[in-house]
């Protein structure tokens, strides 16, 4: 709660709504204190007086009353009615959400069923027939508004009701032995109450707003009380002459509407998590790069990741998501990074084109080559040109990652078009050649579906043949198989094995499972905590792991055929990357752990092809 | 496509009932006599009675209902005692004007509300993203029938662009160039509200989308960043944008009566508020239930066309 209204304040608009709107409450509370001049007293001679003139601060009105006056007492008025319709329409639509939820069945379907009717209405033809029906006057008005918004408060809770009454402590309660009346008010209600507040606030503003409209068409209030819609109605006739007269309520209703709608935007944001952490910030078409250091010289290598650092900014926190990794790839060759969930795998991979997302990312320091070129820090069309037409990706999850309201051909031809001038029909065709270059039966056909209507293994494989679109020389592959089923995923390999020959693709292949990385690469690299642990040769470093986290990962590995034998799991988790420890950031969890490794930086150290980020490597063999 | 829009015309059947249902049962609630608040209170016995003989009240409620129901089904909505003319005329002639307004103002409400949203989340924390925020709470804030009064007052008194009100010059005038002239601030004061909304609407819905996967999936194909917001985004966007276009356009035909008196325009929502202070209640009743299934028919083809957009909605 004290939190609630610590981020309630932050935002300083909705402070300002807060302090207008209680500005206007008080006044509004003390109005019958105040020295005011009788709010209905005619006085016919001093009729349409300027503001400021003597004895009206606000003028005077067709009938020469006071303006002042008159504004606040229909203030008054119009926030009372606007409050009292809320507080009616709230009691009476949750009372009915609240027993539709809780007895469900054909209680609720009727109930419902009368309440989506109520809303098929535009909601002032209800009003007005309600208006219609008891006669002009605010006491009808208030009832019109209030009946209009009672469906809006029966749909959302009995929404929230549905949700608990299914709960344990409700079957709790029943088994009790306690009666509906009494679960009701006593286990629902309390649950239920935030909700119906929260609903209220946001609901207040346009009821307000929905009962001067009413006065205003002269179906409220009556002559000579008034509120503010039908003193802006009474002033209507006179906009012309003596615009003071319609500006005074106009003006008044505006800052009450806006400061309840700032109110209602704080209390909306403050109770949503997802807007506190920050997290809904559009990322960019590229990654933010705020490079501190030097840019690491340029190598021959076709794709270079030089002592690359990403990062991710959460408020105050830094998150390193990736902490200085080097690796590269030649044409033809097949790179794998493995590593658990959060090892920085596929933000090392998303960094190299500029897709983490930003916010939160950051690239902090090095270099990314692609031909010598580098891509961290180059301009936005530069890099647009190379995704997907020299640089391509495959992604985990296709049902995710393809747009679901796109047809497969349609999101293959745009691959194309994006870097090749080609006619529709011409795009047509190559798609047509892609899906069965990755053999996808019935190719033609397939062009026309969309991405649900196919299964796991067909949407991979369109993954892969959007990537190939374009010919590139390197593919990116982040997770391709990891949700897909085995035979699925033994050909899905296959498939990129064959490409990779046939094409000379250089493939970076990220994955956290070693049978993968035995199947199809020729070079490995471990990564632990944003860095790389163990690099080399896929056998050797199978055969003859050297870092003792790769030891622990392959011992993790069952083996087909093996017998049953205990499988030794890694203690510990793996450390949050906004707080490393120093030193080696697997010694908290390593069993062969000195004193020197939690003191000092430790090196990827060289031996041969391969190289290794240990004090104490095993010893081959 | 046939089946599915056939399917949803036949659901509508009983909301359609249900609305001729409500709206007759609210009117029976008047207190008093109705044929009494039509002839006056100096009216004869005789002459009540008689009248109330001719407009059937003597019969139960529930007969009467089916009755009028039935004679509503033919297009007989019963004689405005105030105009002494045929209910369904006037309102058909109401309807219209009503219409031009209204859907003007939505066609109005709809591009900028979306353009307005898209820039804005495309912009998000930018001066643009900023200034449009600004204006969009000011448009959701300020009263239509104010927002109406003081665009008269600036536009029409002071710099004399756009005449005051009605919908054509009295004297020569009548063709469209003049109706245009007379629509432009009607319809901007209406559309000015839903705007708002379906700008804020439409700037979360965008915000949202972009953090999507499969946006970073046209963007990792080189899709350039100006498609990846206007087809990829904004297609999966308008997926939650179009519902509220549903609710909106009745947001915008309960504007229009405001809009109608401030501005004289000659529509169905002035017709009712006059009804309503002459007691004229068939016109009334035939009015809103006109009106209510319009609006009915009118989110059949709002759902139509997100079934449209949307290939995962089964037709």
């Amino acid at each position: 709660m004290k939190l609630f209204f610590k981020l309630l304040f932050r935002n300083r608009l909705a402070a300002l709504g807060a302090v207008v709107l209680g500005a206007i409450l008080l006044l509004v509370i003390i109005t019958p204190l105040l020295p005011l001049q009788d709010p209905d007293a005619t006085a016919t001679a001093d009729r349409f007086k300027r503001p400021f003139s003597e004895g009206h601060v606000l003028g005077t009105d067709h009938l020469g009353r006071d303006l002042l006056s008159r504004l606040l007492y229909g203030t008054r008025l119009s926030l009372a009615v606007g409050f009292a319709a809320a507080l009616i329409a709230a009691t009476l639509g949750s009372g009915i959400g609240i027993v539709a939820g809780y007895f469900g069945g054909r209680i609720d379907n009727i109930i419902m069923r009368g309440v989506d009717m109520l809303m098929a209405f535009p909601y002032i033809l209800l009003a007005l027939a309600i208006v219609a029906a008891l006669g002009p006057g605010l006491m009808n008005a208030l009832i019109a508004v209030a009946a209009v918004n009672v469906p809006f408060f029966a749909r959302n809770i009995r929404g929230i009701t549905v949700g608990l009454a299914g709960r344990e402590f409700i079957d709790a309660a029943r088994l009790a032995g306690m009666g509906h009346t009494r679960i009701i008010l006593s286990e629902l209600l309390p649950n239920v109450l935030p909700v119906i507040v929260i609903a209220m606030s946001t609901t207040v503003g346009w009821m307000i707003l929905e009962t001067a409209g009413l006065s205003f068409l002269g179906l409220g209030s009556q002559p000579p009380q008034a509120d503010l819609g039908s003193m802006l109605g009474e002033a209507r006739s006179s906009i012309i002459s003596h615009p003071h007269t319609s500006v005074v309520p106009g003006v008044m209703i505006f800052l009450i509407v806006m400061s309840i709608n700032l109110l209602g935007d704080g209390v909306r944001d403050a109770l949503d998590p997802r807007l506190r952490s920050g997290a809904l910030s559009r990322p960019r078409a590229m990654t933010v790069v705020d490079r501190v250091g030097s840019i690491p010289q340029a190598t021959d290598d076709l794709l270079a990741i030089q002592n690359l650092e990403t990062e991710f900014h959460v408020e105050d926190r830094i998150y390193k998501a990736v902490g200085g990794v080097s690796l590269a790839v030649e044409a033809g060759e097949c790179l794998g990074i493995i590593g658990e969930s959060g090892s920085g795998k596929s933000v090392t991979a998303l960094s190299v084109m500029g897709l983490v997302a930003s916010p939160p990312g950051v690239i902090k320091g090095g270099a990314v080559r692609f031909q010598g070129t580098d891509l961290i820090g180059a301009p936005y069309e530069t890099l647009r040109r190379l995704r997907g037409d020299r640089v391509a990706y495959i992604f985990q999850d296709p049902l995710s990652t393809l747009h679901p309201l796109y047809r497969i051909g349609d999101q293959l031809s745009e691959a194309i078009q994006s870097h090749h001038k080609l006619t529709r029909a011409e795009a047509r065709k190559k798609a047509i050649q892609l899906l069965k270059d990755v053999r996808i039966p019935n190719a033609e056909a397939r062009l026309d579906s969309y991405p649900h209507e196919i299964s796991g293994g067909m949407r991979q494989r369109v993954g892969i043949a959007m990537a190939l679109a374009n010919e590139p020389d390197v593919i990116i592959a982040d997770e391709p198989t990891t949700a897909l089923d085995v035979t699925v995923q033994a050909q899905i390999l296959s498939l990129l094995d064959d490409l990779r020959r046939a094409r000379g693709l250089a493939i970076i292949f990220i994955t956290h499972d070693f049978g993968v990385v035995a199947q199809l690469c020729e070079k490995v690299a471990v990564m632990y905590a944003g860095r790389i642990v163990e690099e080399g040769p896929t056998k050797s470093v199978l055969q003859a792991p050297a870092h003792p986290y790769t030891k622990r990962l392959i011992a993790c590995v069952p083996e087909l055929g093996g017998g049953r034998r205990e499988l030794p799991s890694i203690p510990g988790l793996p450390p949050v990357v906004d707080n490393l420890p120093k030193g080696c950031a697997f010694a908290p969890r390593c069993e062969k752990a000195q004193e020197s490794c939690h003191s000092g930086e430790v090196c990827l150290r060289g031996m041969g092809p391969r190289s290794v980020r240990c004090l104490f490597p095993e010893e081959a063999g | 496509m046939g089946g599915y829009i056939l399917k949803r015309l036949i659901s509508a059947i009983p909301v359609l009932l249900g609305i001729t249902i409500i709206v007759f049962f609210i009117m029976s609630l008047i207190p008093g006599d109705p044929a009494t608040a039509i002839l006056g209170s100096y009216a004869t016995p005789e002459n009540i009675e008689k009248l109330n003989r001719d407009l059937g009240l003597d019969k139960p409620v529930v007969q009467r209902y089916f009755i009028w129901l039935g004679n509503m089904l033919t297009g007989d909505f019963g004689r405005s005692f105030s105009l002494n003319r045929p209910v369904i005329d006037e309102v058909l002639e109401r309807f219209n004007a009503t219409l031009i307004l209204a859907g003007t103002a939505f066609a109005l409400c709809s591009v900028f509300g979306i353009l307005a949203g898209v820039f804005s989340a495309a912009r998000q924390f930018g001066l643009a993203d900023k200034v449009i925020t600004f204006v969009v709470l000011i448009g959701i804030s300020v009263p239509s029938f104010f927002l109406g009064m003081m665009m008269i007052l600036l536009f029409a008194v002071n710099l004399r662009w756009l005449p005051v009100s009605g919908m054509y010059s009295i004297y020569g005038g009548g063709d469209l160039p003049d109706l245009i002239d007379h629509l432009i601030m009607p319809a901007l004061a209406l559309a000015a509200v839903a705007t708002g909304v379906i700008a804020r609407l439409a700037r979360s819905a965008m915000l949202e989308v972009l953090r999507q996967d499969y946006i970073r999936t046209a963007r990792a194909k080189g899709v350039p960043e100006r498609q990846v917001i206007m087809r990829h985004a904004l297609r999966a966007a308008m997926v939650s944008i179009i519902p509220v276009l549903g609710i909106q356009a009745g947001f915008v035909l309960s504007g229009a009566v405001y809009i109608e008196i401030v501005f004289q325009w000659p529509g169905v929502g002035r017709m009712l508020v006059d009804a309503i202070l002459k007691r004229d209640l068939l016109l009334v009743q035939g009015g809103v239930v006109f009106v209510a299934a319009c609006y009915v028919l009118f989110n059949i083809l709002v759902d139509v066309a997100q079934s449209l957009l949307d290939p995962r909605i089964k037709t």
